[in-house]
């Protein structure tokens, strides 16, 4: 299971870094997506990886799972998620507005700026 | 246990929705009940930091949770003073809005201020980790909100930018928080100060990595080299008081670096050794280096003032990576100083758009209320690029003289002042090119309809930039007791046992016997 949970983190983050590196807004935001998605699994494991145990004591039980990783991951998963929502929307309307998805900045205005296009 | 802790956050926390709720149609109730707020706040902030300035450390736990298992909020001399620098700014910057009507050219600027003034006083006073980043994310959504306020096609182009690379960085604070969890098993600062402290010398490839991931999500904040681009286009095509506000945002990811690599990864410490003097110093002399000739190569002033805002980040980060007491003090007292002269620039670059038709550095005609703006340029200018007599030089001084005795000081002392020389050109190009040449510029047709006919900006907005050029004086002509409380402040950092034990040992709910770990 080890395996198995790191190299989905792994393929997670190697898609997500790699979307991030495109030009345009879209994929850019689902590779934020994907990123968000390896890190939630991170997170998650982070407490160690055990299987069928509780999270809160209980008479009988000897073998418990870390609750906290699940109360991190919880509150990841919300600000992550509005996060997104609100990078859609300003790309959005960004896009609406100038009709043009990229991310960097424009070649006319970059040899405008003072090479903050970098 | 006193309550006060928690109100600089409940306070705009209560202020922003009922600003949203009750007063979304009234522009004025919202400005009353803003100013009023923030008013509150700095005696709120005044308060703490008079109480933590003898050295004593306050501290709150929510729910009555005791500290490793609940959130606590830490009031020492450190944060207590950021508040009340945030507080103050806040203050000015909210007049600026107000005068110059840039709240009232888009919806929600008020309640937006308010929930990013929470994000920023949350992430000073808390003492977890996991807290921190929540806060962050507090403070970054309501700055989203702020950056494309008022709208327009290059803000909303540069807000895209500008929101991306904070999520990347907040993915990268998450993954930095599960490798110092699953390491350590907590992520409250004082207990993961004294566990980090335990760790097998053998074991540390986990720890090193969060330590080293930690440290790139603060240098995204406080925009060091090479992550300091998202900074120029987001701060430039930012609403000028938003800009200013933004001043303290740098602040807060060198707060957090302070903070976290003097009490947990301490440079003592075999687990993180080299770690700043490798890589944080030659970063921070690069970003320090690249912004000033960035204020030397910027064509736009708005863009100017970004890339300075980057080189005196950078020089706030070169007094932190010696990590000695006496650089930490060097470096908070220019912390401060440099948060208020470039809140000060941003909001005179608004004054002198006044009139204009773009930032270009070109002569153009007279505009009314020039004068004074040129005369405030001038001042906060020669602030920002550190000549005497104004704070800027002092600091600069302080930095110089903590970086004296060190190995690294042929290369601080050649950066430093050669920087300063760029940018003092640079500053004073700009400057005699928007005001002096202004004067010779002919009008341009006798026939020709004057362009002059919008009036000089508001008195309110003179007041503000006034007031923080006056702030900045003080900080000058005071500067003894304030480097001696600096000194004070960074003598409480490098000795963590008073903060470790006040947070570890205060009894709560859940509290166990000192040897129940």
């Amino acid at each position: 299971m080890e395996l198995l949970v790191a190299s989905a983190i792994g393929i997670l983050t190697a898609g997500g870094i790699y979307l991030m590196l495109r030009l345009r807004t879209f994929p850019v935001i689902l590779g934020i997506s994907l990123l968000t998605y390896a890190v939630n699994v991170f997170l998650f494991a982070s407490g160690r990886l055990s299987v069928g145990a509780p999270p809160i004591l209980r008479d009988g039980v000897e073998v418990y799972t870390d609750p906290l990783p699940q109360a991190l991951v919880l509150t990841a998963i919300v600000i992550s998620f509005g996060m997104t929502a609100v990078v859609v929307m300003i790309a959005l309307g960004a896009y609406l507005g100038s009709d043009d998805d990229h991310v960097d900045d424009a070649p006319d205005e970059a040899s405008k700026g003072t090479g903050d296009a970098a | 246990m006193t309550h006060w802790i928690i109100a600089p956050v409940v306070l705009p926390a209560l202020l922003a929705p009922f600003i949203v709720l009750a007063a979304r149609y009234h522009i004025g109730i919202q400005r009353v009940f803003s100013v009023a707020g923030v008013l509150a706040l700095i005696s709120v902030a005044a308060g703490l930091a008079w109480q933590a300035s003898d050295g004593t450390i306050t501290l709150y736990q929510l729910g009555d949770w005791a500290a490793p298992f609940g959130i606590v909020l830490v009031a020492d001399r450190l944060s207590t003073l950021m508040v009340l620098l945030t507080a103050v700014l806040a203050l000015f910057v909210l007049l600026y809005a107000i005068g110059s009507e840039w709240d009232n050219r888009g919806r929600h600027f008020h309640a937006l201020f308010q929930f990013q003034l929470m994000g920023i006083m949350g992430a000073f006073l808390t003492g977890d980790l996991f807290n921190l980043f929540v806060f962050f994310e507090v403070l970054l959504i309501a700055s989203y909100g702020l950056m494309i306020h008022s709208g327009g096609n290059a803000r909303l182009r540069a807000g895209v930018q500008y929101v991306l690379f904070n999520l990347l960085g907040s993915t990268l604070f998450l993954f930095a928080l599960g490798a110092i969890y699953a390491e350590a098993g907590t992520l409250n600062m004082a207990d993961l100060a004294q566990r980090v402290r335990l760790i097998d010398g053998a074991e540390t490839v986990g720890i090193r990595l969060a330590a080293v991931l930690l440290l790139l999500v603060f240098a995204i904040k406080a925009a060091v080299l090479p992550l300091h681009f998202w900074l120029p286009s987001s701060y430039a095509e930012a609403p000028a008081p938003v800009a200013a506000l933004f001043a303290i945002m740098t602040k807060v990811g060198a707060y957090a670096i302070i903070r976290v690599y003097t009490m947990i990864f301490s440079p003592d410490l075999d687990v993180t050794a080299g770690l700043h003097t490798t890589w944080l110093m030659p970063a921070a002399l690069a970003s320090l280096a690249i912004g000033m000739i960035g204020v030397l190569a910027a064509r736009h002033l708005d863009r100017l003032v970004a890339f300075a805002v980057i080189g005196s980040m950078g020089m706030v980060m070169v007094a932190i990576s010696l990590f000695t007491p006496t650089s930490i003090t060097a470096a908070l007292y220019y912390t401060v100083h440099s948060t208020l002269a470039a809140a000060a620039l941003f909001l005179i670059v608004d004054l002198v758009r006044t009139g204009r038709a773009d930032l270009n550095l070109i002569a153009q005609p007279v505009v009314p209320g020039a004068a004074l703006t040129s005369a405030l340029f001038f001042l906060a200018a020669i602030a920002m690029a550190g000549l005497p007599p104004l704070s800027g030089f002092v600091g600069k001084l302080l930095v110089l003289d903590a970086a004296f005795s060190t190995s690294a000081a042929a290369w601080i002392w050649a950066v430093v002042l050669s920087s300063s020389l760029i940018c003092v050109v640079g500053f004073s190009r700009a400057g005699s090119t928007l005001f002096w040449k202004a004067k010779s510029m002919p009008v341009a047709d006798e026939a020709a309809e004057p362009p002059a006919t919008t009036p000089a900006p508001a008195t309110l907005s003179y007041v503000a930039v006034g007031g923080l050029l006056a702030l900045l004086v003080a900080h000058t002509v005071f500067a003894g007791p304030a480097t001696a409380y600096m000194a004070d402040i960074s003598d409480q950092l490098f000795n963590p046992e008073p903060y470790i034990e006040t947070v570890l040992d205060t009894p709560g709910k859940l509290s166990t016997p000192k040897e129940g770990y």
